[in-house]
């Protein structure tokens, strides 16, 4: 357990954080990269999908892109766009890497929330004669805020984790401490990286769900409708988020949010 | 032409091109080993963490004191990034391909225990009662009846786990046990295209591999889930009436993995 006391004093050194390679410069770095890239895929993706859940179409495309996108190797894509000719573009083959990995999640989350939507509702409010665009902004996206959330949670996470990696081709961020304590055999400084990575990465989740919580557009009308049960158990240290009331019992297992729900369409 | 042949495919190494059957002739032996370590700790690791999330995933739905932590644990332990997991990992186990197997069976944990959980959640109560009321005991209750009936959705875990885990080792090269993730960080190092392409390219094959054999091995432990194309979903499934077709949401065709709870793609 040294390790870890050795850590803490590499963390607690005031000398690790400051210059190009301190903690400072490269929490920022990583800071920068999960901002950009967050932003780029919720701006193409989010829309791509509220639409197509909207229409109802598409639902075979969202759920399998989610299931390519888990097998293809993120450490693979970033070393190949770092060789391509995009290499020489500084950050790019980065940005590029992390927003193709944080699409999937949005992407299906997204999609599955806006169909898991109360049809019920959706009709009624049809019937009472609102629009295509006010039933999309008035309804549905409500009803699915907070699996679209959990779809910016899951890709904010993925890209905090992945932008790690960039730094194995020499990219930036604070995967270049624990690549450098590799380098050099500094163990503690290793420990000491990768701890402040899951500690970001925990810190941004905390950071989103305090987001989801005050932009909830049904924000205290939601609790009325759900179960007892679902609130009380909590997963991942992250309390218990209502879930949607719509999810059928067998999918939604009641203890966590982080649930892409059964067969969305057909 | 034989000469010809050489001649274009030593020149496509010497012009380090993207494809080249020359590398892939010549340097075969390697991408044979990398394929096989690659392919051995993928499945050390799902086969371990199997072991593990069973007894995890009964123990939560025993003690309802446990659910809360065990699934917590395993959630938190999915937010650590690969290459810090294996650097955290470094020091306990040395370097090793321990390192990424434990690393590897920490992750898969999540999707497993999950699975298990929902699958055995979906066992509908009239199959348990039936069962008891034919007398059987918890073990052969659980062994005969549930897991069998929860079998669609830990075979869409383990699915998950494995295509994961043969992304995820390749970030095992940090350590030097990261299969055909060493020869992508050796030709990201050297500039060798070839390599880095045709690394890859086996790495996403073998996922693709390993989900299709999955899915086979399923069809064939979950006989009575095939029959639901006709219609008849009644007929094969005495004891397995009425559940399957819930939880069996991953029957083949689509390749959908919709069974269970699921956390989020692991990407890095």
């Amino acid at each position: 357990m040294s390790f870890f006391l050795d850590a803490w004093t590499w963390l607690i050194t005031g000398a690790n954080w400051t210059g190009g390679d301190g903690v400072t410069h490269r929490l920022a770095e990583h800071l920068y990269l999960t901002v950009v890239c967050l932003g780029i895929a919720c701006a193409v993706a989010l829309p791509v999908a509220l639409w197509l859940g909207h229409v109802g179409r598409g639902g075979a495309l969202a759920v399998n892109i989610s299931n390519v996108g888990r097998a293809v190797p993120t450490f693979a894509v970033l070393v190949l766009l770092t060789l391509s000719p995009l290499g020489k573009h500084g950050d790019l083959p980065t940005i590029i890497a992390l927003v193709l990995f944080a699409l999937p999640p949005l992407l299906t989350n997204a999609y599955v929330g806006m169909r898991e939507a109360d049809r019920d509702v959706v009709e009624a409010a049809r019937g009472m004669g609102m629009s295509g665009w006010q039933l999309l902004g008035r309804v549905e996206v409500p009803l699915a805020f907070p699996l679209i959330m959990t779809g910016v949670r899951s890709a904010a996470v993925q890209v905090v984790a992945t932008a790690t990696l960039a730094a194995l081709p020499g990219g930036g961020g604070l995967g270049r401490i624990i690549t450098a304590g590799f380098g050099t055999y500094d163990t503690p400084q290793v420990v000491a990286g990768a701890a402040l990575v899951a500690a970001l990465a925990l810190l941004v989740e905390g950071v989103l769900v305090v987001a989801e919580r005050l932009l909830d557009p049904m924000r205290g009308r939601r609790t009325s409708a759900k179960t007892p049960a679902s609130g009380t158990l909590r997963g991942g240290g992250r309390s218990g988020k209502p879930e949607s009331p719509s999810h059928s019992p067998s999918t939604a297992g009641g203890f966590d949010e982080k649930v892409i729900p059964a067969q969305p369409t057909s | 032409m034989a000469g010809a042949a050489a001649r274009q495919g030593g020149d496509c190494l010497s012009a380090n091109d993207w494809i080249c059957a020359e590398y892939v002739r010549t340097r075969g032996q390697e991408l044979t080993d990398a394929t096989v370590e690659h392919v051995g700790i993928t499945v050390a690791s799902v086969l371990l963490a199997l072991l593990v999330a069973f007894p995890l995933a009964l123990a939560a739905r025993r003690w309802q004191r446990a659910y809360g932590p065990v699934l917590g644990l395993t959630t938190v332990l999915y937010t650590v990034p690969s290459l810090a997991m294996y650097a955290l990992l470094l020091p306990l186990f040395g370097v090793g391909a321990a390192v990424v197997v434990t690393g590897l069976v920490l992750y898969s944990l999540t999707v497993l225990v999950r699975n298990i959980l929902a699958g055995l959640e979906s066992v509908p109560e009239e199959a348990r009662e039936a069962a008891r009321g034919m007398g059987y005991g918890p073990y052969r209750l659980l062994f005969g009846v549930e897991l069998p009936l929860a079998l669609p959705a830990l075979m869409a875990g383990v699915r998950i786990a494995t295509v994961s885990a043969v992304a995820l080792t390749t970030v095992g090269a940090i350590v030097g046990y990261g299969g055909l993730g060493n020869l992508i960080y050796d030709g990201m190092d050297s500039f060798f295209r070839a390599q880095v392409l045709t690394a890859s390219v086996i790495c996403v094959l073998l996922a693709v591999l390993a989900d299709v054999l999955l899915l086979g091995v399923q069809r064939l432990l979950t006989p009575w889930a095939r029959t639901r194309g006709s219609g008849r979903r009644r007929t094969g499934a005495d004891t397995a009436d009425g559940a399957a077709p819930d939880t069996a949401g991953a029957d083949g065709a689509n390749g959908g993995v919709r069974a269970a709870p699921e956390p989020a793609g692991k990407g890095a």
